[in-house]
This record gives C-alpha cells, sequence and structure tokens, in this order.
C-alpha cells in the first residue's frame, strides 16, 4: 500500500517552521495561533490515516511512501521514504495529539514571553523533525529525524539562552546526545558493511544472514544511541538540566516524546535484538538500571520539574526493560510509552501551572497546602499521580504491572534479578511521586506572602485535563481484549512459543499493589505528618547526599571524562606549541639563519660577483677536464 | 712591417723568434697592466698588448683582421678609452690596497686554478692535431675570402651586428645626455646671487692665481694679506693633481731673502 | 712552430683579464681587462682558423670585434654617467645592490 498523505504529516509542521522562522517579528501576532493550526491539521491528517488504516485487515495496514531516491552511490542506494505501519501510527497519534494540546498549553504558558514565536516555531520544527523519526523506512531516514529532535531539542533548552547556565544545560544536552548519536551513525555502517542495506525491510529481511557477532554489535550500538536519546543509564546526566527549558518543552520532548525515541529505536529494531540475545540482555539490564537510578534521584530531588524529570528517566527505564525483554515485552513497552506520553506530559503540564501562579518558583519546599488555590491542577496532577503510581484502573497499572509481570516470567536468576528491580522501582516511585504531590497540593503553606497562588487559564487546563483523561482511561482501552497487543502484532511479532508463568499476573498485580502501598504510606508518613522544612536539612545520611548530587553522575562525568579530557587538551595545547609551533618556528628560524648567513656572500661589490662568475667557469672547465680526461 | 710580418708567418723560424720575443712581452704587458697604479699607464700597456696581438693575427694569415686591430682597438677604441680617463679619471690612482677582505688570495687561487685549467685542456686537446694552415683558404687574398664568407654565409649576422652597432651608438648617446632640469643660470643671475650671498670680499670676484713679479703662473695659489696661501685661487683638479707649488717661498718676508741669496 | 703556442698566450692573457676584472677598482680598467679577454678570445680564434684551415675563425673574430666595440661605447657611456653623478669611478662605490 502507498499514500500520498504521509508526506503532509511532516510537511504541515515544517512548513509553519519555516514560516514562522523567515517572517521573523512580522508573525509575532499570529504565529503561535499558525503553528497551533499546523500541528492540529498534522494530528487530523494523523487520524484520518488512522481511521483508513482501521479499515484495513492486519497485514495491509502499513502504508508506505516513497519520496525521492536520495543517496545513490555503487551499491548504495537510499530512498527518502515514509513509512506508517501499526506501531509507527501509536508514535504519530501521540506526538501530533499530545504536541497540539502542548501547542494550545503554550499560547497561554509563553504569553507573556517576547520571544513567543520564536517558540512556537522551534515546537513545529520538532514536530515535523520527531515525525519523520518515526515515520522514516530506513534507518538512514530516521537518522536525519534523530539529529533534527537533538537540534530542536538544544534549541528549546537554550530557549532563554540569556542565563548561562540555561545555554550550559542546552550544551549538555547536545554533547551527550552527540555520543548516542555516534552509536546510531556507527549502528548504520556496520548494518550497511555486513547486510549492504540499511532500510528497516532490508535489514529485517537479511539479518538471518548476518553473523551473531554483526548483530549484537549493531544491536549494542543501537543502545548506545538509544541510552543518548532516552537519557538511560550511562547517558542520563543531560535529562536533569534539560529542564531548564520552558515547561511546555519539558513536557513534550523531554516526557512524552523525544526521550521516548530510543525505546522507539529498539522496539523497531525488535529483528536485531531477537538474533543478538547478547545485545538483548544488555538492554533489558540498562532499563533495570535507570529505572532505579532515575527513582533513587527523584527521592531526593526538591525542584518539582527535576523530580518529574528523574521520574522520566526512571518510566523510560521500564519501557527499555520491557523492551529488552524480547518479543513479548515489546508491546508492553510500547503501551507504558504511550500511557506515561499522556500521564507524564499531563503532569508536567501541571507543574508548569503551578509554576506559572507562584511566579515561576520550583521548589516544592516553597509549596503546600495548593490544592485549595489550584483545583483543576490538583486534580489532573493527581488523575496523574494515580496513574504513574500504578493504581487500577488507571494507565499506568495497566502498563506498568505488564512489564513487572514479564519480566518475572523471564524466569531464573535473569527473571528474579529484573523483576525484583522493576518491583522495587514501583515502591520507589509510590514514595517519590507521593513526596511530590503531598509538598506541592496537601500540608501547610509554605510560600512568600508575596506569592499569589492561582488557578491557570482555560487554555492551559484544558490540555491537563484532555491529557487527564487519557491517563485515566488509556491503560484500559490500550489492554482492553489485548487490543494494542493484538495491534502491533504485525510489527513485533509476540514470540508464539508458550512461557512458563513464574508468577500469575493476579499475584504480580497483588505484590506491585503492595509495594505502591508501602511506598506510599512511607511518603505520607515523612511529609505529611511531619511538618517539611523549607530549607532541605544539612544533617542527612550519605545517601541521601549522593541522591541529592544526581548519583554523582555529573561528578563522574567530570572526573573521568571532563578532567582527563581538558588535560589531554592542555598536553595537546603543550605539544602543539612544541613541537608544531616549533617546527615551524624551526623553519623559519632555519631560513632566516640560512638566509642571514647567504647575505654575507651579497656584498653589492661587483668585483665579489664578478669572482663568483669566475669561481663558477673555473667549476664548469674543471668539469669539462674530468669528464674529457 | 706588415710585409715583414707577413713574411714571417710563411717559414717557420723567424716565426717562432716572433712569436717568443712578442709573446712574453704581451703576457709581461698584460700582468703590468694589472698591477700598475695609474689608469693611463694600465692603458698604455693596453695599447702595447693589442698591438703585439694585431702583429699575431698578421703572422697567422689574418691580414685584414690584424689591420682592423690596429685601426679599431688600437686606433678608435683605445683612444676613446684615453678620452674617458681624462674626463674622469685623471686623478684615479688606484691604491692596490684590496678592501674586500680574503678576495685577493682567491683571486691568486683563482688565476692558478683557470690558468692550469685551461693550459692543460688546450694542451689536451690540440696535441697531435693535424694543422691545415690557411694557404688555401687564402688562396686569392685574405680579404676578398673574408668578404666572401662575411656576405654569403654570415650575411644575416653581418646585418644583425650593424643594427646592434646602430643601437649602441644611440645608446651612448642618449646615456651621455645630459638633461638640464633647470635654466643655465645667466650672468646676471650669478652676479646678483654673488651680491646676495657670501662676503663683500667675495663679492669682487676671487683672487686670481699667482704670486706678482715673482711667480705667476697658474698652479701658484695667490698670498692673502697675512702671508698665508688663498686656497681659492687656484684650480681644485690641480690642487687633486698634486700640481700645486708651494707658495711659502714667495712669502714677503722669505722672498727677500731667498733673493739675497741668489745674489 | 706550433700554432697551438698561441693558444697558450691566448689562454693567459684571457686568465690575467678576468683576474684583472675581480681585483681592480677603477671602472675604466676593469673595461680594460674585458677588452683583454675579448682580445684574447680573438686571438684563439684565429688560431684556431690558422689550425683547421678555414677562415670561419676569422670571421668569428671579426664579429666579436665588432660586439667589442658596441660594448666599449655603452659601457664608457655608462661610466661617465655614473661619474657625473657620483663622483667618482671606483666599481666598489656602486655597492646599491647591497642594501
Amino acid at each position: 500500500m502507498t499514500s500520498n498523505l504521509l508526506v503532509y504529516l511532516i510537511a504541515l509542521p515544517l512548513f509553519g517552521s519555516a514560516i514562522l522562522m523567515l517572517a521573523g517579528r512580522r508573525s509575532d501576532k499570529w504565529g503561535h495561533l499558525f503553528a497551533t493550526a499546523l500541528s492540529a491539521s498534522s494530528f487530523g491528517v494523523g487520524l484520518y490515516l488512522f481511521s483508513q488504516m482501521l479499515s484495513r485487515s492486519g497485514s495491509n495496514r502499513a502504508v508506505t511512501q516513497n519520496l525521492f531516491s536520495w543517496i545513490s552511490v555503487g551499491t548504495f542506494h537510499v530512498n527518502a521514504g515514509l513509512m506508517l505501519d501499526q506501531l509507527s501510527i501509536c508514535f504519530v497519534l501521540l506526538i501530533t495529539g499530545v504536541g497540539t494540546l502542548i501547542h494550545i498549553y503554550s499560547i497561554a504558558y509563553m504569553s507573556h514571553d517576547l520571544d513567543r514565536r520564536r517558540f512556537f516555531a522551534y515546537l513545529n520544527f520538532f514536530i515535523a523533525a520527531m515525525l519523520l523519526l518515526v515515520l522514516g523506512d530506513s534507518y538512514l531516514n530516521l537518522y536525519v529525524g534523530w539529529e533534527g529532535v537533538g537540534l530542536a531539542s538544544y534549541l528549546l533548552i537554550g530557549f532563554w539562552n540569556q542565563k548561562p547556565t540555561y545555554a550550559t544545560a542546552a550544551k549538555k544536552a547536545f554533547v551527550a546526545n552527540r555520543v548516542g548519536d555516534l552509536g546510531l551513525s556507527l549502528a548504520i555502517m556496520i548494518s550497511f558493511a555486513t547486510l549492504g542495506t540499511v532500510s528497516f525491510a532490508g535489514v529485517k529481511e537479511h539479518a538471518g544472514q548476518a553473523s551473531t557477532g554483526a548483530l549484537t554489535a549493531i544491536g549494542i550500538m543501537l543502545l548506545v544511541a538509544a541510552t543518548g536519546k532516552s537519557a538511560q543509564f550511562p547517558l542520563q546526566a543531560w535529562l536533569g538540566d534539560a529542564m531548564a527549558g520552558p515547561t511546555p518543552v519539558s513536557a513534550l520532548i523531554h516526557a512524552a516524546t523525544m526521550v521516548t525515541a530510543g525505546v522507539y529505536l529498539i522496539v523497531r529494531s525488535n529483528f536485531i535484538f531477537d538474533a543478538a540475545p547478547t545485545a538483548q540482555l544488555l538492554v533489558a539490564i540498562i532499563g533495570a538500571i535507570t529505572l532505579l537510578f532515575g527513582a533513587v534521584i527523584g527521592m531526593a530531588k526538591d525542584d518539582i520539574k527535576k523530580a518529574l524529570a528523574a521520574s522520566t528517566m526512571s518510566q523510560i527505564g521500564y519501557m527499555v526493560l520491557g523492551a529488552g525483554l524480547g518479543p513479548v515485552g515489546y508491546a508492553f513497552a510500547i503501551m507504558h510509552l504511550l500511557t506515561h506520553g499522556f500521564f507524564k506530559a499531563g503532569m508536567f503540564l501541571g507543574a508548569g501551572s503551578v509554576m506559572h501562579g507562584m511566579d515561576d518558583e520550583v521548589n516544592m519546599r516553597r509549596y503546600g497546602g495548593l490544592r485549595k488555590f489550584m483545583p483543576i491542577t490538583f486534580a489532573t496532577f493527581g488523575l496523574g499521580y494515580l496513574a504513574i503510581i500504578g493504581v487500577p484502573p488507571f494507565a499506568g497499572f495497566y502498563s506498568k504491572d505488564k512489564i513487572i509481570e514479564v519480566a518475572f516470567n523471564m524466569g531464573g536468576i535473569k527473571g528474579v534479578t529484573l523483576g525484583g528491580a522493576a518491583m522495587l522501582g514501583a515502591a520507589i516511585t509510590a514514595f517519590y511521586m507521593t513526596r511530590v504531590v503531598v509538598m506541592t497540593f496537601a500540608g501547610n503553606k509554605r510560600w512568600d506572602e508575596k506569592a499569589h497562588p492561582h488557578e491557570s487559564p482555560a487554555l492551559m487546563w484544558i490540555p491537563m485535563v484532555l491529557l487527564a483523561v487519557g491517563s485515566v482511561a488509556s491503560g484500559f482501552i490500550f489492554t482492553h481484549g489485548n487490543s494494542l497487543v493484538n495491534w502491533l502484532a504485525p510489527v513485533v511479532a509476540p514470540n508464539p512459543e508458550h512461557r512458563s508463568e513464574m508468577l500469575k499476573p493476579a499475584v504480580v498485580s497483588i505484590m506491585a499493589l503492595v509495594a505502591v502501598l508501602i511506598g506510599v504510606g512511607i511518603a505520607i508518613m515523612k511529609y505529611l505528618r511531619s511538618q517539611v522544612p523549607v530549607v532541605a536539612p544539612e544533617n542527612v545520611s550519605i545517601f541521601t547526599k549522593i541522591a541529592r548530587r544526581d548519583l554523582l553522575q555529573d561528578d563522574f562525568n567530570e572526573a573521568v571524562f571532563m578532567r582527563p579530557g581538558q588535560k589531554l587538551t592542555q598536553g595537546l595545547v603543550v605539544a602543539d606549541k612544541a613541537l608544531i609551533d616549533g617546527a615551524v618556528r624551526g623553519v623559519a628560524r632555519m631560513t632566516v639563519g640560512t638566509g642571514s648567513t647567504l647575505r654575507n656572500t651579497q656584498t653589492g661589490f661587483v668585483r665579489s660577483y664578478a669572482m663568483w662568475i669566475l669561481l663558477g667557469a673555473i667549476g664548469l672547465i674543471a668539469a669539462i677536464w674530468v669528464v674529457t680526461l | 712591417m706588415i710585409n715583414l710580418a707577413l713574411e714571417v708567418g710563411k717559414t717557420a723560424a723567424p716565426e717562432a723568434t716572433m712569436f717568443w720575443i712578442l709573446g712574453p712581452l704581451a703576457v709581461i704587458a698584460a700582468l703590468g697592466m694589472l698591477l700598475v697604479k695609474k689608469a693611463v699607464h694600465s692603458a698604455i700597456l693596453m695599447a702595447w698588448v693589442m698591438i703585439t696581438l694585431a702583429i699575431f693575427y698578421i703572422a697567422q694569415g689574418a691580414l685584414f683582421l690584424g689591420i682592423v686591430q690596429v685601426v679599431v682597438y688600437t686606433g678608435a677604441v683605445m683612444m676613446l678609452f684615453l678620452f674617458i680617463l681624462m674626463l674622469v679619471g685623471v686623478d684615479s690612482a688606484d691604491s692596490l690596497k684590496e678592501t674586500i677582505k680574503g678576495l685577493r688570495p682567491i683571486a691568486i687561487l683563482a688565476f692558478i686554478g683557470f690558468g692550469g685549467l685551461l693550459v692543460s685542456l688546450i694542451g689536451r686537446a690540440t696535441l697531435g692535431h693535424q694543422i691545415v694552415g690557411l694557404d688555401s683558404a687564402n688562396a686569392n687574398g685574405n680579404v676578398p675570402a673574408l668578404a666572401e664568407l662575411l656576405f654569403s654565409k654570415y650575411v644575416w649576422a653581418f646585418e644583425v651586428v650593424s643594427a646592434l652597432l646602430i643601437t649602441a651608438a644611440l645608446g651612448a648617446m642618449v646615456l651621455a645626455h645630459n638633461h638640464r632640469v633647470h635654466q643655465r643660470p645667466t650672468q646676471r643671475d650669478l652676479s646678483i646671487l654673488r651680491f646676495r650671498t657670501g662676503s663683500l670680499a667675495e663679492t669682487a670676484g676671487l683672487a686670481n692665481p699667482g704670486v706678482y713679479a715673482l711667480h705667476n703662473a697658474v698652479d701658484v695659489p695667490a698670498l692673502l694679506p697675512d702671508g698665508s696661501a688663498a686656497p681659492t685661487s687656484i684650480s681644485a683638479m690641480l690642487e687633486a693633481r698634486g700640481d700645486v707649488i708651494d707658495s711659502s717661498p714667495f712669502q714677503l718676508g722669505q722672498a727677500e731673502e731667498s733673493e739675497g741669496e741668489d745674489k | 712552430m706550433n700554432p697551438a703556442n698561441y693558444l697558450y698566450v691566448a689562454a693567459l692573457l684571457f686568465t690575467i683579464g678576468a683576474i684583472g676584472v675581480v681585483v681592480r677598482r677603477n671602472a675604466i680598467v676593469v673595461f680594460m681587462c674585458i677588452e683583454l679577454m675579448l682580445n684574447a678570445a680573438n686571438l684563439a680564434f684565429v688560431s684556431f682558423a690558422r689550425i683547421n684551415g678555414n677562415l670561419d675563425g676569422q670571421v668569428m673574430a671579426f664579429f666579436t670585434m665588432v660586439v667589442a666595440a658596441c660594448e666599449v661605447v655603452v659601457g664608457l657611456a655608462i661610466i661617465v654617467t655614473i661619474y657625473r653623478s657620483r663622483r667618482s669611478a671606483s666599481v666598489d662605490d656602486a655597492s646599491l645592490l647591497k642594501r
């Protein structure tokens, strides 16, 4: 099946971005509306394509569109082609749908910013790049979108670049992403070298012929790419600082869509990971580590956005863990991705709403008792909270519990370890999310007299309500009759082989609920029953201190990469001065020396020149004399 | 003398005599040219070398060249040299002290090396070489034979050389032409200048050379009122040449004394 | 008598002329030394003509004389010009090339 509509998905927001950037200040008045309209129309195209897709049967649902022949060198051919299948459409609807809601939210949120038009230009550009990422029919096309979202992320994190720390945060995100991008480009190169193709269909077809070693190499490189883009261990350090961007950006890019690109990449490359068990196991391990890592950081953060960022990191860890569990986990990873897209975006928008009402205060120790002043925000945030901690029947319950269950059902020590980590993560999630909600909305008020907390305008709370509806309902919809699993089946083909179920789904659910209750209970004991100090206490255990320092991730990077790098460059500077410059100067000095020595022969006296001529003649005659001997 | 030289060229023994007399003389004259102080003496020695070479030419069957050598070189070119010498270099007694460090020893070494190499090369080249002689070539006379070559085989070179000669003459004229930038001061201008500058004594004109009644030649400086010699009264050229006669014997008191002695 | 003897004389005269160019400072004497070298070459030409029995050598010597005459005319004119501006006929004084 082909369809000519696919390109409009990307072209509409791209056009909007181009218009807003090229028109400049002239479009200040209508730019935000224009961008929102284009994003919404892209969502409309997505919905239309989705409805068409529903009207077809399972294996015929994927549609493609070939735009033009991009690269044709020898045996290397890449078409700029788009492919919309069951997996892509999930992302298309999430990106354009949540994206449009956040556009609407931003109209109000950014209304006082002088550069609102530029903000919307970047947002539209992001939507276009992200759509290209999920619609590309080859790794190379995906790579273009991959770089595009990296650029959009950089521009939007550093949107308020008049603050040097924000600009630095943008740079940090960009550099960390570059490391991941290197992995992706290496994966593409290995794929071309061993398989001779970089298109998804081609790689899938030829993957069986390649050696396991090559596939493992590709898989690990793809994992490196995913860790960079999705803030997974060990490239996770940039996400917390990325909260420097405006809150809608944090909601859209750093919670709902861009950071999940890594999960998309892994699920999309399921044919590679299925053939390379080592790489797949590594994916699961990375996911498990990150979900605990993020959760631990989340417990210690007082900045509401950074706490949510840590939570994002942790939840993506769940998705990566799910994707690393093989065919049975892919669908649940995507399901958690989609539900997370709703509730985390909703909570970020809620956090933005709180900040909007509290003069951009982000320290939760300065909040407290806000539920009376911001009832809608509290309600939507609360629904998202219930979804993330996994209370039935909210979305997170369905998606997260499935991942925990599948992890346990891997069997053996692997299953116990991964499942246990996921279970522990669920408890910690419950703890830190309760902490966030309690510190923000419950308890006594701790803000300054100057602050006048108030509910946000309708343009802001309507998207929040819609997302809250999603956080409530999406889980049920996706699992009802295994709809999402069946929907994705043609793409990620679940393993038909029957697995021994170590634990029944019901048992896992009960265990998870107990863990959640324990977490919630501890948090309520700690933060609701006792006073929350306005200034973070200093006399805390070493573990808390480490967690507050993001588990020393920055210190590690600084000590292991930055300092040696600086030492290396300093050494190179010295070497440059001594060797390169020395050589250059030496040559110059030698030339000057030779010149001034030879200059002594240039006396300016005709007679000495005549002498040289005479000596030359003597030499010539001597040569003749010798030759004719 | 021409006939004598021609005769000498035809017979072996007299030619050898001539060569062994004139050859060393020519070399000695050339060396002398190198070593004498005054340029004029160099020119004279040069003229001698040229005349010797003219005799050598004639003795070797090159009658025309011998004549041309005497007429053009010794006659015209050397006169030109002497003329220029008179013009610029009358006072040019070269000091033979070398000013460029290390040049002289190198020059001596070069002399020995160059000469030695040339002589040894010539020796190797001519050893056992058949000597043809010019008897057949000069059968109809040297001048007609040369003319035949010049106006047939070498006519193109001949024309080019004539063009070169004209160009050189023009070039010399251009170089020698002194373009006057300012108008030459007239007698009136000079007179005004004399009153405007300098002392009143100079205004009346410079002192004439000579001491009246005793020695009034141009090479004797006039005496100033205090009895000393007036340097402005004689030509600077004479002074530079060292041809100025000391004027002290003609000073007032001494003049009487010396005259008394003569009596 | 062997005409090669003339060649030796020519070689010696040429060498003396060459050294003279190097050693003497008076421009006019330097010029005379150059003339000496040209004359030595002429003597060699004439001797070669005699040795080889054709007159080409003599024609060459004739051309050399003409060229030498040209050279003298121009060279002396240059000397006069230099003398007029610098009041010196020493080749060492015309050492402006150095600076």
